[in-house]
């Protein structure tokens, strides 16, 4: 029996509210932020729509992010909320190549919540921005009364700065770049997914949660990186179809080169999900030059937040926008965006 | 991963695929019966890898999308209840009725949950003794036996605020349908894989002998398909036309003895509406008398259900194998998955929706290195839309 809050695959095109779809990662949300942020905010460095802005001040290039996270249960096999809003953040800043400086935190907090979870929360953000060597450098905190939030949310902001001739966005791929993927995915996905659903899977499967941020300096260090994206909401399967789009690229990759942790790939077939388009929290999809792409790989394998890279497959000129997958038994198929989500409410 | 890994490999599937060219001397048309195995088949793009000379059609065994729209609509009615927890099957939640989809029953206060199992219901029925509780009980035999099970435990624990919204449906005489059907083109069958686990296959040998077509009970990896597809061929060629099981390492012919008995304890055999063919005599079952305190269409009176189909959606005639997706001029225009105007196009298993989801766009064919559609219309299908009832009401309505 699941007593999860229904998500909404089904995205009805005119709906009058909000459903959850619209958070999904999948086509509702990129309709919602087409159709009413982008021609509200509509601004150069918005409408690039990468994980983050890259703002030029003086002669520094300073890369933003932000992001919110409301992820049920708030404790999961590998990782919590806190560990998650730190490394997240982090994530989207690295993307750019940036070296993170400091990150901010705002909880929005539900009357009665207990203070003993809240501090273990806490606990953990501080143990992994620590870790990161990242400080939380300011915060705010709001109260709501019962009901008006799920315990607890967080929102986190981050700053960094890209280093002097490091340019590194979704549009810039371009055919023959190589696409080297960081390790295996859906290992967080699965891990929210069997902890909430009591599926048994527990100890078995656990969150990648982790920032990334060094494993992408290794890299840049390495070789010529075009683009670089962290498959969150929506999987693999959105990325490559975003980083597609985004640089009017065609993408072809084999299903047989994806890594996926024997549990989790279990975890999938019980539950008849597409471990292509299940969330990851600590992995990189990178599309990188061919002269320097086993340079860079090498150099992925070498960080342990790498050490199972593979090489995926390749950009292409032919199909602009879409995104073919060479099945194990040698025939193709289509990836395209989800409609709404696979999963309800990952991150 | 074990006993799956091994019904995925390469090359085994170039050996079964060279073995099917060797075999094919003329044109075949197989039909797959399951929406499982079209999932499966659209998935690794089995269909771009066979001969030219099979053709595989779309059957109609998607059980979200053949409950009637009329029994979709009364759910949705139920759900809308005060005091009503309502159950069911995740998919079904996204099938649109004749007025939204029990998401937007959800969303306006109905208080809607997803089970995996319907035994799950009985937990909520006991920790809300308040409620009523109702499942929505739908499916091919493959779900019967639990759906079954959770009505006969209800009795026995005596739980009195559970019920089931009944909308069952069995395979054998959709295929009978199909085969009495003037514009039929189906010269073999790959039988339901998981229904067949339930059922055994006793009851296909007389369809096969009756009208002189194979039947192979086959699985749902690649392998299985590839190899079901190869002995359907071998039949075919030979002119025999047996029930053969592919599937032994889940199906042997008496089926699962237990399963049957309590199916046959707790529901009997009923005409049936199947959404968009009509309704198909003996083709459901319903719940037995002595459980009618179970029946949640006789505990609650719902009134006022007009039902009705788009008139754009050739559904009924995909699910017959009468027609392709690809056919129809909605087909990713008005009708998509976030759009759907029929339940082909939402489910998983729905023939449109698997089309859609991995990529049969008309005119995909056009671009290098796409996929390559199915098959062309051809002129096998011309003639055939000549003899197809133009209402796409189908042949086997009996109203």
């Amino acid at each position: 029996m699941t007593d999860f809050s229904l998500s909404c695959p089904l995205p009805i095109t005119r709906r009058k509210t909000i459903v959850l779809g619209h958070g999904s990662g999948g086509k509702l949300s990129a309709q919602l932020i087409r159709e009413v942020f982008l021609p509200a905010f509509d601004n150069p460095l918005l409408n690039r729509l990468d994980d983050q802005a890259v703002l030029q001040a003086g002669t520094a290039r300073v890369a933003f992010t932000t992001d919110s996270f409301v992820v049920t249960p708030l404790f999961f096999p590998g990782g919590d909320i806190g560990k998650l809003a730190v490394h997240g953040t982090i994530n989207d800043l690295a993307m750019s190549g940036a070296a993170p400086l400091a990150l901010s935190a705002a909880f929005i907090l539900e009357e009665g919540f207990s203070m003993e979870e809240l501090g273990r929360v806490v606990a953990s953000m501080a143990e992994a921005a620590r870790a990161a060597g990242v400080p939380i450098a300011t915060g705010d905190t709001k109260v709501v009364p019962r009901g008006a939030a799920d315990g607890m949310f967080v929102t986190t902001s981050g700053v960094g700065l890209v280093p002097e001739g490091v340019n590194i966005s979704a549009h810039l791929a371009r055919p023959g770049d190589k696409i080297l993927l960081s390790g295996t995915i859906a290992d967080h996905g699965m891990a929210v997914m069997s902890q909430r659903e009591g599926l048994g899977f527990e100890g078995a499967i656990e969150s990648d949660t982790a920032a990334l941020h060094r494993l992408v300096a290794d890299m840049i260090a390495a070789g010529e990186i075009h683009a670089l994206r962290d498959p969150t909401r929506g999987g693999l399967g959105a990325t490559l179809v975003e980083i597609a789009t985004s640089a009017g690229i065609g993408v072809e990759a084999e299903a047989m080169a994806i890594p996926v942790r024997e549990p989790v790939r279990a975890a999938c077939e019980l539950l008849g999900l597409d471990p292509l388009f299940v969330a990851n929290e600590g992995k990189l999809a990178a599309f990188v030059a061919p002269a320097s792409a086993s340079r860079v790989l090498e150099a992925m394998r070498a960080n342990p937040l790498g050490r199972e890279a593979v090489m995926i497959g390749e950009a292409v000129e032919s199909h602009p926008g879409m995104v073919l997958l060479r099945t194990e038994v040698g025939g193709t198929r289509v990836v395209d965006l989800p409609f709404g989500e696979q999963l309800p409410r990952i991150c | 991963m074990k006993y799956v890994d091994e019904f995925r490999s390469l090359a085994l599937a170039n050996k079964l695929l060279a073995e099917i060219r060797r075999t094919v001397t003329r044109p075949w048309v197989i039909m797959e019966v399951c929406g499982g195995q079209t999932h499966s088949i659209v998935k690794y793009g089995l269909d771009q890898l066979l001969p030219p000379e099979i053709e595989l059609v779309h059957g109609p065994g998607c059980p979200v999308c053949v409950t009637s729209l009329e029994s979709i609509d009364r759910a949705h009615a139920l759900a809308r209840r005060p005091g009503v927890i309502f159950c069911s099957f995740g998919d079904m939640l996204r099938v649109p009725g004749s007025s939204g989809d029990l998401f937007q029953v959800k969303a306006q206060g109905g208080d809607v949950r997803v089970v995996y199992s319907p035994l799950d219901c009985l937990k909520v029925a006991r920790e809300n003794p308040g409620k009523q509780v109702v499942f929505f009980a739908i499916g091919f035999e493959t779900t019967a036996p639990a759906n079954a099970m959770s009505v006969w435990q209800a009795r026995a624990l005596g739980i009195g605020n559970y019920s089931i919204l009944v909308s069952h449906v069995t395979v054998p005489p959709a295929m009978t349908c199909i085969l009495e059907s003037p514009g039929n083109r189906v010269q073999a069958f790959l039988g339901a894989g998981h229904v067949c686990a339930v059922m055994g296959w006793e009851e296909y040998e007389p369809l096969a002998a009756r009208y002189r077509v194979p039947i192979v009970v086959t699985g749902f990896e690649p392998l299985d398909l590839l190899e079901g597809i190869l002995m359907a061929a071998r039949q075919l060629e030979d002119g025999r036309h047996e029930v053969e099981n592919q599937y032994a390492r889940a199906v042997v012919r008496g089926g699962n003895p237990e399963a049957r008995r309590t199916i046959a304890r707790v529901f009997e055999p009923c005409d049936r509406a199947w959404r968009g063919i009509g309704v198909i005599p003996a083709s459901g079952y319903r719940l037995r008398e002595e459980f009618a305190a179970y029946d949640a269409a006789r505990i609650f009176e719902i009134e006022g259900i007009v039902s009705r189909e788009p008139e754009a959606c050739i559904s009924g005639l995909v699910l017959q194998g009468a027609r392709r997706p690809l056919d129809c001029p909605a087909f990713g225009t008005s009708c998509t998955p976030e759009t759907p105007l029929g339940a082909t196009m939402v489910s998983a298993e729905g023939a449109c929706a698997a089309y859609y989801n991995y990529g049969r766009r008309r005119g995909a064919d056009s671009q290098s290195a796409a996929p390559r559609l199915v098959s062309a219309p051809g002129v096998a299908e011309t003639k055939v839309e000549a003899s197809l009832d133009p209402a796409g009401t189908g042949a086997c309505a009996t109203e």
